[in-house]
């Protein structure tokens, strides 16, 4: 019984590590460039503060996941653990919601603020990000979950304190 | 002085039930939030700037355009008040549960545990609103040259101004929360 919470958690966080990586690694490499009528409209994650933002924030919590993962037998920390995992749900949220607004302006644009969409000049570009944040979204559900479960966990400490 | 309900012992010394005082730093710390994310949500939801600027001038009379900037012309400022008035009712119903709650729930362990977990999901919720929020405020202040939009707060200079207040109460309120949360969590865990 108390295996299979632990194998559950295990798989969570899998999950949620490869759901990060894959973010990082796609917005990282969305880049596209045309030409329209002798002007060259370049885009890249990096000429938005937001996707920045977004990288950076799945880069840490990757590397968090890693170092929890390679440390899972280790159990005098887990109450540090639970807590750090709150904040780590916590900056994929925000960071995950970020990027969705600014790409919702890139893709419909803003008429009150004059502000026109882009997705119609550099569709490969939306495209990527659209995949990024699809993978976000999933980061931050899988971190929810994982939430969700060790919370409710927390009234059976069985298979936290059980020495392995 | 004789205290009621006290018992007494063989060697006449009295054994009263100690009653634990009320736990003053979680409700305190949760007002606090409640004032900070009701300020956020009231001053977005009210936030509205009109200008009129001069277009052109046809021979002596000026022609004008008035402007309007209304909060909800942007869906992140939308979100931004519908998540921070669900964290203001969050934290008042969590002041109602600890307040009446704690006479009616008999297993204290998931009072705890719903607490906890409610806590944690408003916070994600919170924190998902001021980062699109923010976002959008630093668009619209600094714009962005490569995808060429303009900036708007050198024209709606209150509307940001007003903006960037009720951001910056969102932000005390989601800090608040979450030291509320890893209290939360921690009397989960004394708990055990």
């Amino acid at each position: 019984m108390t295996e299979n919470r632990r194998i559950f958690t295990t798989v969570l966080r899998l999950l949620a590590l490869a759901a990060t990586v894959s973010a990082t690694i796609v917005m990282v490499t969305s880049h596209d460039s045309t030409n329209v009528l002798n002007l060259t409209f370049k885009a890249k994650y990096n000429h938005s503060p937001a996707f920045t933002y977004f990288v950076i924030v799945e880069a840490i919590v990757s590397g968090y996941n890693l170092i929890i993962l390679l440390l899972s037998s280790k159990g005098s920390l887990w109450r540090m653990v639970i807590i750090l995992d709150v904040v780590a749900a916590l900056l994929l949220t925000s960071s995950m919601s970020a990027a969705l607004a600014i790409a919702q302006v890139g893709k419909k644009g803003n008429t009150h603020a004059g502000w026109l969409p882009i997705c119609g000049q550099v569709s490969r570009f939306c495209k990527h990000v659209t995949g990024a944040l699809v993978a976000g979204i999933l980061a931050a559900m899988f971190y929810f979950m994982l939430n969700l479960f060790t919370l409710y966990n927390v009234l059976n400490p069985l298979f936290m304190v059980k020495p392995n | 002085m004789a205290r009621e309900n006290a018992q007494k012992l063989e060697d006449g010394t009295e054994l009263v039930p100690v009653r634990k005082p009320m736990d003053w730093t979680i409700v305190v710390l949760r007002v606090v939030a409640f004032l900070a994310t009701v300020s956020a949500t009231v001053v977005m939801a009210i936030n509205k700037e009109t200008k009129s600027i001069v277009v052109a001038t046809v021979g002596t009379t000026p022609l004008s355009v008035t402007l309007t900037a209304k909060f909800h012309h942007t869906p992140a400022n939308v979100y931004f008040v519908i998540a921070n008035g669900f964290a203001s009712f969050h934290n008042l119903f969590m002041m109602a549960v600890h307040f009446f709650g704690d006479h009616t729930f008999k297993d204290k362990g998931l009072q705890l545990v719903i607490v906890a977990i409610l806590d944690m999901t408003n916070v994600a919720l919170l924190s998902s609103g001021d980062g699109a929020a923010t976002f959008m405020a630093q668009l619209g202040k600094k714009g962005n040259s490569h995808a060429r939009w303009n900036k708007i707060c050198d024209k709606f200079e209150k509307f940001c101004d007003h903006a960037g207040g009720a951001i910056i109460a969102s932000y005390i309120g989601l800090l608040l929360l979450l030291v509320i949360t890893v209290l939360s969590i921690v009397k989960l865990l004394k708990r055990n």
